[in-house]
């Protein structure tokens, strides 16, 4: 879960590393308070979940309150990369001297948390280490092992900072690897990190990222920022009916019938498991067929769920028919999604048969569900069509159902 | 009594469900809580999850012979043995 | 032979009393020799048993009561417990671990991991569905009841590994169709961070004589594919490999997820594209469809050895 800038920064502040004496709101006619109360030139950014505010014109610097109020009026209107943003954040125009870069991240082949410094900051990192790779230092760090100063020290070090910066900086990168760490994060960047005319270092800019399943466990730190609940911070804000699809999922405990992502496809899908769903949204689309929508049905859901969540693809407008598969399943039941899918044809109104382009769940209970199916003339398949040709069969009878 | 759901069908002899301690028993053994005790003590059929019913058998086990039927109304009412 | 488990094998589960669990014990009963399930772990039940398996409150009843060190546990607990009780079977001289439980905080996991190096064992998962050697023993949920685990798993020379549980038995069966049975078959777990890697289980195959090709599920996300072509490189294995790339459609939506907590296309070496290259340049064959899997393995192998193999009856040992 991303955070925005300004409760990145306070989780900055939080940890004991120097910010600027920043200020958040919604309201221009505020934004001017803060100003004044900073006296002296600002800078208004836009509080967006997105890259590429300054290309945007979400980042504007103003020389008076005034001015402030201004920027913050026109940047609260700003749509930037199909966000509006959540507020403006004024903050004092510091005289800077040096940018740094300080950052903390996993690393998924060592298996442990990795400490990045460059006193190259204020760009990409990327684009640093690809140009002027002597100065970039890292250093992984160990889970268990408490973590020390001398580490930060090798990382600055190893990037040729000395003297009284290298000093001032090793508490600073120390301490944002504790808080990466015990926030739960997947990724702790302050940049740039300036250093000030009084060789003070302070910083300008944060991203954080703290990992969804943790958020249960830094219940206060998110009260206290303001995160609500159901904030998700996706890449793309869930759609009205990816929150039915949430609450399809949630009726009971039993299984996942849900995970929906709308597409603007005419083929519903109702596809399982986690690698299956990924294998059959590809096969549709390597053989021409517009996916409705993607889900995933596992751990045997309740004959309810796989209805609930067949009812809502039925209803997308749109959709034509739904194609209903699965990898071979051994804990999730044949015949309890065969009743799901079917129950929610019949309660809709339509004929099942018609309805569903094809069933291809094959395992558990499978000879019961085949009875099912049979029962009402859906075309099914067992493990002898693989997933790609039941793929094709379902785009096969849509497009002639198009036609 | 009997309760049709669209799969499902779940029969009782009617003299049995009124007794309290079968009402219970079923209630306990069902895993997808098709059985409940009613107020007055006697079973009660929850129509709205005969539907959710995994044959598993464990209300035929835990009643006597007959008691309950279990029906596969897709296999032409085929009793669940 | 095969890998990480065999018909001797002991384990215990920890959590056995939670319903899955209860389903999984049974299942690994069942199937193959049947498992050595030589104990269970829940806190609050010693005494009771589950389908005969005794129940201990701690991994260290359940190694007294054994006699000797329990070699394997499948760890089954709820998120916020699972560290403790894979550190307390760590501590208990446990060498393999299997956790199946699903949303663990990746912290959590990389603690886990280092400790485990630290004493020498081993850990597969999380979220995963576990160890099969066909016919001979499972270890996990992976394959389900033991009649089904039989109608997917065969014995042979392949060796699968699959980031999804759930694609593991759908490309063994392909291939067990095919009359090309497996040697052992991994599922390593969906997650950013999991205790064995390709890479890292390479040379647990490399060593297993009846091993002869190996035929791995993989998925967007993360830089496992690029730590096996680079392993795959260096190490000049004797194994062909044969890789299917599901999620291809996630390359046009960098920041989502789907499928797993560890299927996110984050930067560009995460793409299926990216990936595809890399295994590509290790000389790693990339199917389109799983039903190409079964021919392009047995090519591979062919072209290597100058032999047909896996051919007719899916034997155990045809080295």
């Amino acid at each position: 879960m991303r955070f925005f800038e300004y409760e990145a920064r306070e989780v900055v502040k939080r940890a004991g590393i120097p910010v600027t004496d920043f200020g958040f709101t919604t309201d221009a006619g505020e934004a001017r308070e803060i100003a004044q109360r900073i006296g002296g030139p600002t800078v208004i950014k836009s509080q967006v979940l997105t890259g590429g505010r300054m290309k945007a014109g979400g980042v504007k610097f103003a020389e008076t309150p005034e001015e402030a109020e201004a920027h913050a009026r026109e940047i609260l209107q700003l749509e930037i990369g199909g966000h509006m943003p959540r507020g403006v954040l004024v903050d004092p125009r510091a005289e800077v001297e040096q940018e740094y870069y300080a950052g903390i991240v996993w690393d998924g082949t060592r298996k442990q948390p990795v400490m990045i410094f460059s006193p190259v900051g204020g760009i990409d990192i990327e684009q640093v280490a690809e140009e002027q790779p002597d100065k970039v230092g890292r250093r992984h760090f160990s889970n268990i092992l408490p973590l020390s100063d001398f580490q930060a020290k090798e990382v600055i070090a190893s990037t040729g900072v000395t003297g009284s910066a290298l000093n001032r900086l090793v508490p600073i990168l120390t301490r944002l690897a504790k808080l990466f760490v015990e926030n739960d994060m997947i990724l702790a960047e302050i940049n740039p990190l300036g250093r000030l005319a009084d060789g003070s270092f302070v910083a300008l800019d944060a991203h954080m990222d703290m990992e969804n399943e943790a958020r249960g466990r830094h219940k206060r730190l998110l009260t206290e920022l303001g995160v609500g609940e159901e904030e998700t911070r996706q890449a793309r804000e869930a759609t009205p009916f990816e929150l039915a699809g949430e609450q399809v999922d949630a009726q009971d405990h039993r299984g996942v019938a849900g995970n929906v992502t709308e597409f603007d496809g005419n083929l519903g899908l109702v596809i399982g498991a986690g690698g299956g769903s990924l294998t059959l949204f590809d096969a549709v689309r390597a053989h021409g067929g517009k996916p409705a929508n993607y889900c995933e049905i596992g751990g045997n859901p309740s004959v309810a769920k796989a209805c609930g969540l067949a009812k809502l693809v039925l209803q997308k407008p749109g959709v034509d028919k739904i194609a209903v598969m699965m990898s071979i399943v051994s804990n999730t039941r044949v015949d309890i999604v065969a009743r799901g899918v079917i129950k929610a044809c019949l309660e809709l109104g339509y004929d099942p048969a018609e309805k569903i382009a094809i069933f291809r769940i094959p395992g558990a209970w499978e000879e019961e569900g085949f009875k099912i199916l049979e029962k009402y003339g859906v075309e099914y398949a067992d493990r002898s069509v693989s997933l790609n040709e039941a793929a094709s069969r379902a785009v096969e009878k849509i497009e002639g159902a198009a036609v | 009594m009997r309760v049709d759901g669209t799969f499902i069908a779940i029969e009782v002899d009617d003299e049995a469900a009124e007794d309290a301690d079968l009402a219970r028993t079923l209630t306990e053994a069902c895993p997808v809580d098709i059985f409940a005790q009613g107020d007055a003590g006697g079973l009660e059929i929850v129509e709205r999850n005969v539907d959710e019913c995994v044959l598993c058998r464990l209300c035929l086990d835990a009643s006597a012979p007959g008691v309950v039927k279990v029906l596969k109304l897709y296999d032409d009412g085929a009793l669940l043995a | 032979m095969s890998i990480l488990i065999d018909a001797d094998t002991t384990f215990i589960v920890q959590g056995i009393t939670g319903r899955e669990a209860v389903n999984l014990a049974r299942e690994c009963l069942d199937y193959g020799v049947g498992a050595k399930v030589v104990g269970g772990v829940t806190p609050g039940r010693l005494g009771r048993e589950v389908h005969g398996v005794p129940v201990f409150d701690t991994v260290a009843q359940a190694v007294a009561h054994h006699g000797s060190a329990i070699y394997g546990s499948v760890v089954t607990v709820p998120p916020a417990f699972t560290k403790d009780a894979v550190f307390e079977a760590i501590e208990n001289g446990v060498q393999l671990i299997v956790i199946v439980t699903e949303r663990i905080p990746r912290r959590d996991v990389a603690e886990m991991v280092e400790l485990a190096t630290l004493r020498g064992a081993r850990i597969i998962g999380p979220n995963c569905l576990g160890i099969i050697v066909p016919d001979v023993i499972k270890m996990g949920g992976i394959g389900g009841p033991a009649k089904n685990a039989a109608q997917a798993y065969t014995p042979g020379p392949i060796g699968v590994i699959s980031r999804s549980g759930g694609m593991t038995t759908e490309m063994s069966s392909t291939l067990s169709a095919a009359g090309l049975g497996q040697s052992t078959a991994v599922s390593i777990g969906g997650d950013a961070i999991i205790g064995s890697t390709y890479a890292e289980l390479m040379p647990l195959f490399e060593a297993d004589e009846q091993t002869q090709g190996i035929v791995i599920y993989t998925e967007p996300g993360g830089r496992m594919e690029a730590e096996l072509a680079r392993w795959v490189t260096e190490n000049r294995s004797r194994l062909p490999i044969v890789a299917f790339m599901a999620g291809r459609f996630m390359d046009e939506m960098p920041g989502m997820s789907f499928g797993h907590a560890g299927t996110i296309v984050e930067g560009k070496e995460d793409t299926a594209s990216e990936k595809i290259t890399r295994l590509a340049q290790a000389g790693i064959s990339v199917a389109e469809r799983i039903e190409d899997i079964p021919e392009m393995i047995r090519s591979a192998i062919a072209e290597r050895s100058g032999t047909p193999a896996g051919a007719g009856a899916a034997g155990g040992s045809q080295v």
